[in-house]
């Protein structure tokens, strides 16, 4: 039994994520054609390196169905409710990052915190009739978010892709998404709360609490946490 | 223990037919957006959504107070008493043994006369059923927290704002505490203020980008003179900040809390007819064999409940067991008609027990 690594399968996470490893002497191929998604593990034994969707590795996880999993600290929170119940972070790695944020239009000069968004939205529902729209794909996030600081009279619509259109194209009046330069929000003609972080992404690896670490999966888990010099995680 | 449960159930709900009420029922299948618009986008933490091809987005009834609500609304003679008997279903966001599907029974008054009796008879006849139990008792009355509020000195919109976030004590503290002074306001406030001064607000609003979306320019502007006006209204005096703080935080037996706010009452005599309420609900309940004395009050109690009650509340929990939800809890939810009614409205006053915590207790398994 070998410990399952799972690995994003594709871009740019996935390169970088093999450039981790490899500055760190566990060296990760694709195996066979550009098409096949599996890979190679050299310099770490017992280890199986399996390629995933960045956007299922937290399901994986918490499945218990791989032991290890690279992916971005925001589809983790997202994807699984009670996340630090269900996986241990092991190590930021440094590289993915992107801060998911909550926009308006840059012409609402009366809004630039929550405090101000919550008081367009309760103006917005008066006049309107509706609760003001915020588009995103982070429902749980953003919904946790606006509850803790106490934003009401609003509504998540969901976008799945080109989030900061809807605006423009009437489907919503506000935003929630992620973002590394902020240059597509200012094309879009959105600026951002001075509060409103959400939270701020990276790539990170993650270990399954609900995996079998029991038939050597730990004492590999071991070595090649010492090989990446990382600190064994409490209660695994 | 699904037999017991649905024996307690059975119980109850006979119980509550005995006591003059209606039995009614309630489709399981709710449309969505009632449910939505009424509590939030937090209900769907709580509930299970899921969609239907043709009516869209439902919920699996999460409680029955709004399909029941409803009921009256379009076709219920008053005055009237239901029960009702039928799973709910809670989403579960947390790993952990809270039920995601269980029984509630309840029973709602809907009377326009003495509401303060009303109350009374239906915490009445839920201590009757709950006492082999032996529960903690605690109510409270959301209507003199907005009778307080109300009573301040401060502008019609701060009124209005702390008023629409009474069910979220977080945000009405950080509201209290900037309308207060204690808390500067946000320095992108203060600059937006100094540069409206010397520009007119349509100038920023052009300057600032194109107007994209619903929310028109002159909503912006709108609001832009309402800061300008907030920004100018004096502060919340300390003395009243102080009252607010010490009605909020008021817990102790009924006669001493009726005593306290009393004496409130003489320097915020807003909170004078409700308190009056409270000392005829006290009446009612000692009328019908409550032990007012020992019964406790706590101002903020319900506080952080889907946002509906505005009076009396209530709640039956197992002492020292704050790992239990409560048996039992409900409280008079007159604006909820209002929104519900179309423009009609009528007072109300219900709740709920949950029978399988009733059986689980009762054989000594909770």
């Amino acid at each position: 039994m070998s410990l399952k690594i799972g690995v994003p399968s594709k871009g740019r996470l996935m390169e970088k994520t093999f450039e981790w490893f490899g500055a760190r002497g566990v060296e990760i191929r694709r195996a066979g054609s550009e098409r096949e998604y599996s890979a190679r593990v050299d310099g770490a034994d017992g280890v199986q390196a399996v390629l995933l969707s960045a956007g299922e590795i937290p399901r994986e996880l918490a499945a218990g169905r791989i032991h290890l999993g690279v992916t971005g600290s925001d589809l983790v929170r997202e994807k699984l409710a009670d996340w630090e119940d269900q996986v241990a972070e092991l190590a930021a790695l440094g590289f993915g990052f992107a801060d998911l944020v909550i926009a308006v239009p840059a012409f609402w000069i009366d809004v630039d915190t929550l405090d101000d968004l919550d008081a367009a939205a309760s103006a917005f529902r008066a006049a309107h009739g509706h609760r003001l729209r915020i588009a995103t794909k982070y429902h749980r996030l953003v919904r946790d978010f606006l509850r803790d600081n106490g934003v009401a009279d609003y509504q998540l619509v969901d976008s799945q892709g080109a989030t900061e259109g809807t605006v423009k194209n009437l489907t919503a009046e506000a935003i929630a998404d992620i973002t590394s330069s902020g240059e597509t929000l200012r094309a879009n003609h959105l600026k951002i709360l001075s509060d409103g972080l959400i939270h701020r992404s990276e790539a990170t690896l993650f270990a399954a609490r609900a995996a079998d670490w029991s038939n050597g999966a730990h004492p590999a888990l071991e070595a090649l946490l010492a090989t990446l010099r990382i600190d064994m995680p409490e209660r695994l | 223990m699904r037999a017991a449960e649905r024996a307690e159930a059975e119980r109850l709900f006979a119980r509550f037919q005995a006591a003059g009420a209606l039995p009614v029922d309630a489709d399981i299948l709710l449309p969505a957006d009632t449910l939505l618009d009424l509590y939030g986008e937090d209900i769907r933490a709580r509930a299970y959504v899921t969609s239907d091809p043709l009516e869209g987005e439902m919920m699996l009834r999460p409680d029955f107070t709004v399909p029941v609500v409803q009921m009256h609304m379009a076709h219920g003679a008053e005055p009237a008493r239901y029960t009702y008997l039928g799973e709910v279903f809670r989403r579960q966001d947390h790993l952990g043994a809270r039920a995601r599907e269980y029984l509630q029974v309840g029973y709602e008054v809907f009377a326009r006369d003495t509401p303060e009796d009303a109350d009374a008879e239906v915490f009445a006849l839920f201590a009757e059923v709950l006492a082999p139990l032996r529960l903690r008792a605690a109510t409270g009355d959301i209507g003199i927290l907005m009778a307080a509020v109300h009573g301040l000195t401060t502008s019609e919109r701060r009124r209005a704002a702390l008023l629409r976030h009474i069910w979220r004590p977080r945000r009405f503290r950080a509201l209290v505490d900037r309308f207060g002074g204690r808390r500067p306001q946000p320095e992108s406030r203060a600059r937006l203020i100094e540069m409206l001064a010397g520009t007119p607000a349509d100038d920023l609003i052009a300057a600032a980008g194109p107007a994209i979306g619903l929310r028109e320019a002159a909503e912006v502007a709108a609001r832009a003179t309402a800061l300008i006006e907030d920004a100018a209204t004096p502060l919340l005096s300390a003395a009243e900040v102080d009252i607010l703080e010490d009605v909020l935080t008021l817990r102790d037996t009924a006669p001493h809390a009726l005593g306290h706010l009393r004496d409130v009452a003489v320097d915020l005599p807003s909170i004078a007819p409700a308190v009056d309420r409270f000392a005829r609900r006290l009446d009612a309940l000692s009328r019908r064999g409550i032990d007012v004395g020992s019964l406790d009050f706590e101002a903020s109690h319900g506080r952080t409940t889907l946002e509906y009650y505005d009076g009396f509340v209530f709640s039956f929990h197992v002492e020292g067991r704050a790992d239990l939800p409560p048996v039992a809890s409900g409280g008079r939810y007159d604006a909820l008609t209002r929104v519900l009614g179309q423009g009609r409205s009528i007072p109300a006053v219900g709740g709920v027990i949950r029978p399988g915590l009733v059986a689980a207790l009762t054989e000594g398994r909770a």
